[in-house]
C-alpha cells in the first residue's frame, strides 16, 4: 500500500469534514475558536490512532458477532484517557471542549475507520491511516475555528485584532452551519480542481 | 410545572440539534423524506428515554458510590449499544413492519451522539430521576420537531432550482443555519 | 480474511476481556491523573481567590467552610494577612442562568462590603450573558465596595440597583442571584462565629 496515498487522501478526498460528512457534532460546536478546534482534532486524532492500532492487532481475535461492541470499549478506553490527560494537564481547554469531549466515541469517523479500515488492514497502513484522517479532520476544525473566532470575536488564537464586538452570529449556533455549508461549496471546489 | 419548563426549554430554548449541536448526523444523513424523519424520531425516543433511566441509575448505584466515575464512558455507550440491540430484538419481534421501515437507522442509532449526549447531560445537570426522564422526553421531541421540520424543507428544496454548487449539503447547512437563527428567538422564554 | 467464529462463549469471553482490560489501563490513568486534576482544580480556585481577596499571606483553600443552602454547598474560604482576618472568599452558584448552572467567587470583607467577583465557570452565550467576565464588560465592576445591606442584589428591572447587560437580563438575574446567594451563606456563617 502506497502509504503517502493512505495518509494523504485523508486531507482533502476523504475528509471527515467537507468529504465524508462524519464527525458533524463536534465540528459545529467545539469551533468557536482555532485553539478550541485545534484542541479537539488533535484529542480526535489522538483516539483515531490509538483505536486503529489496537484494533487492526486484535481483529482476528475477536469473534464477528462482537466486534462493534468491543470496538467501542477500546474507543471509549482512549476516549476516557484524552479525558483525563487533559483535565489534569490543560483543564481551560478541557472545560472548552466540554461535553464533546467524551462524545468522541460517538464521532462516527473513528468507529468508521475501525470497521471499515482497521479491522481489514495491517498494523502500519491502520495507524497511517488513522492518522491522515485525524490531521484532515483537525485542519478542518482549525479552518472552521480561525474563520469562525475572525469573524465572531474578532481574534485569532485569542489575541484580539479589533476592539469592542464582531459579527457575533459567527460564534454562535447558526454562523456554525452557515459558515460550514460554504466551506463545503469551496472544498468541493477545491477536489474538482485537484482530480 | 416544573416538568413543563424543561421540556420547553429541551424542545425550543436548547434546541438539541439547533442549539446544542447533537444528533447532527442523523440530521442532515435522514432528513430527505419526512417519514423516514418521523420513524427515526419514534426510534431515538424510545432508546433516548430508555437509556437516559439506566444509565441515570447505573451512575448513582455503582459508578459514585465505588469511586468508578471515570468509567462513565465505557459504561453509558455500552449501555446505549445494548439497549439498540435490544430494541432490534423486541421489535424484529412485535412489529416486523415497523422494523423494516427502520431498516439501518436502528442500529445506528447506537453512534447518535444526542443519545450518550443527554444521558451525560442528565447526569451533568444534578437533577433526580423524574427530572432526567422527563428531560429525555423533552429532548426527544426536540430533536424530533428539528428533523421533522428540516425533512419538510428538503423535500420541498429537492423541487427548486437550487445553484450547482450549492446542492445537496451545502443548501442543507445553510437552511440548518437558518432554522438556528429562528430558534434563538425562543432564548429568554424559559 | 478469516472471521473468528462466534460461538456464545468466544463472545463473552471476548468482551470481558477487552472490558477488562479497558477498565484496569483506565484505573491506571486515573490513579496517575488524579493529583495533577487535583492541583488543577485548587489552582483555579485559588486563582479566584487571589482576584476577590488579593493580599492575603495564608491558605484560603485550607480554612474553609461549607454552607448548605437552596440544594447545594456554598464554600467560604477564610483569608488572612499577618493572622488577622482579611476577607472571606464565597464561592456561590446560580442555577437561573440561561444556560444552567455558572459559579461565581465573591469576596467580602469582614463587614460585608463586596471587594471584588471572579467568574469561576460560566457557559453563557458568548457576547451577551459572557460579558459578566471582568475582561469582556465593565458589569461586574459596579458591585465591588458596594455593602449588600444597602445596595439591593437585584437588576434595576426588578426595582434593585444593578445595571443589567444590555439584552442579558436573565444573565444578569442569576448573577445577583448568585452573589445574593452568597451574601445570605457569608451573613449565616458570621452569625454562627
Amino acid at each position: 500500500m502506497n502509504q503517502w496515498k493512505n495518509f494523504s487522501k485523508g486531507l482533502l478526498k476523504e475528509n471527515t469534514v467537507f468529504a465524508l460528512f462524519l464527525g458533524m457534532c463536534p465540528t459545529l460546536a467545539v469551533t468557536t475558536s482555532a485553539v478550541n478546534g485545534l484542541g479537539m482534532g488533535l484529542a480526535t486524532t489522538f483516539v483515531l490512532v490509538m483505536s486503529n492500532l489496537v484494533v487492526s492487532l486484535v481483529k482476528n481475535v475477536i469473534p464477528d458477532k462482537v466486534r462493534i461492541p468491543a470496538f467501542i470499549v477500546i474507543i471509549a478506553a482512549f476516549v476516557t484517557i484524552v479525558e483525563l490527560v487533559m483535565k489534569g494537564y490543560v483543564p481551560a481547554l478541557y472545560e472548552a471542549l466540554g461535553i464533546f469531549i467524551p462524545l468522541i466515541v460517538v464521532n462516527c469517523v473513528v468507529l468508521g475507520r475501525a470497521e471499515a479500515f482497521a479491522s481489514k488492514n495491517t498494523v502500519l497502513s491502520s495507524v497511517i491511516d488513522g492518522a491522515g484522517i485525524g490531521v484532515g479532520f483537525t485542519l478542518a476544525l482549525l479552518i472552521l475555528g480561525s474563520i469562525r473566532e475572525l469573524l465572531g470575536s474578532g481574534a485569532f488564537f485569542g489575541m484580539k485584532l479589533i476592539s469592542g464586538d464582531a459579527m457575533l452570529l459567527f460564534i454562535l449556533p447558526p454562523g456554525a452551519f452557515l459558515t460550514l455549508g460554504y466551506l463545503i461549496v469551496l472544498a468541493n471546489m477545491l477536489k474538482e480542481k485537484t482530480s | 410545572m416544573e416538568y413543563i419548563l424543561i421540556i420547553i426549554g429541551a424542545v425550543f430554548v436548547s434546541n438539541i440539534v439547533l442549539n446544542q449541536f447533537l444528533g447532527i448526523c442523523p440530521f442532515i444523513g435522514v432528513s430527505s423524506k419526512v417519514e423516514t424523519a418521523i420513524g427515526m424520531t419514534g426510534a431515538v425516543t424510545f432508546v433516548m428515554v430508555l437509556a437516559t433511566l439506566v444509565t441515570y441509575l447505573i451512575y448513582q448505584a455503582v459508578l459514585v458510590p465505588m469511586d468508578l466515575v471515570y468509567m462513565q464512558t465505557i459504561t453509558f455507550i455500552l449501555v446505549i449499544a445494548s439497549l439498540v440491540q435490544l430494541v432490534e430484538i423486541i421489535l424484529k419481534k412485535i412489529s416486523p413492519p415497523l422494523y423494516q421501515a427502520l431498516g439501518i437507522f436502528l442500529p445506528l442509532i447506537t453512534t447518535n451522539c444526542a443519545v450518550l449526549g443527554v444521558a451525560v447531560l442528565a447526569v451533568q445537570k444534578d437533577l433526580n430521576l423524574l427530572e432526567s426522564v422527563v428531560f429525555a422526553v423533552g429532548n426527544a421531541l426536540g430533536f424530533g420537531l428539528a428533523l421533522i421540520t428540516f425533512s419538510g424543507i428538503r423535500e420541498q428544496l429537492d423541487l427548486l432550482q437550487v445553484p450547482k454548487r450549492l446542492k445537496g449539503v451545502p443548501i442543507a447547512f445553510i437552511v440548518a443555519g437558518l432554522m438556528a437563527l429562528a430558534f434563538m428567538g425562543f432564548a429568554g422564554m424559559v | 480474511m478469516a472471521k473468528k467464529e462466534s460461538t456464545f462463549m468466544s463472545m463473552v469471553a471476548t468482551l470481558f476481556t477487552v472490558t477488562l482490560v479497558a477498565a484496569g489501563l483506565l484505573g491506571t490513568v486515573y490513579a496517575l491523573t488524579k493529583e495533577p486534576i487535583r492541583l488543577a482544580e485548587l489552582k483555579k480556585k485559588n486563582e479566584a481567590i487571589q482576584v476577590v481577596v488579593p493580599g492575603f499571606d495564608n491558605e484560603p483553600s485550607q480554612e474553609v467552610k461549607s454552607v448548605f443552602m437552596d440544594g447545594d454547598s456554598l464554600y467560604l474560604y477564610t483569608a488572612r494577612k499577618g493572622g488577622e482576618v482579611l476577607g472571606t472568599a464565597v464561592e456561590t452558584f446560580t442555577n437561573q442562568g440561561f444556560n444552567g448552572r455558572f459559579k461565581l467567587m465573591v469576596g467580602f470583607k469582614p463587614d460585608g462590603t463586596i471587594i471584588d467577583i471572579a467568574v469561576i465557570q460560566q457557559s453563557e452565550t458568548p457576547g451577551l450573558g459572557s460579558k459578566m467576565e471582568k475582561g469582556k464588560s465593565d458589569f461586574s465592576l459596579q458591585f465591588m465596595g458596594k455593602n449588600p445591606a444597602t445596595f439591593k442584589l437585584a437588576v434595576k428591572k426588578d426595582r434593585g440597583d444593578v445595571d443589567a447587560i444590555t439584552a442579558s437580563t436573565i444573565t444578569s438575574r442569576a448573577y445577583c442571584d448568585a452573589v445574593a446567594r452568597a451574601y445570605r451563606a457569608f451573613m449565616e456563617s458570621q452569625k454562627a462565629n
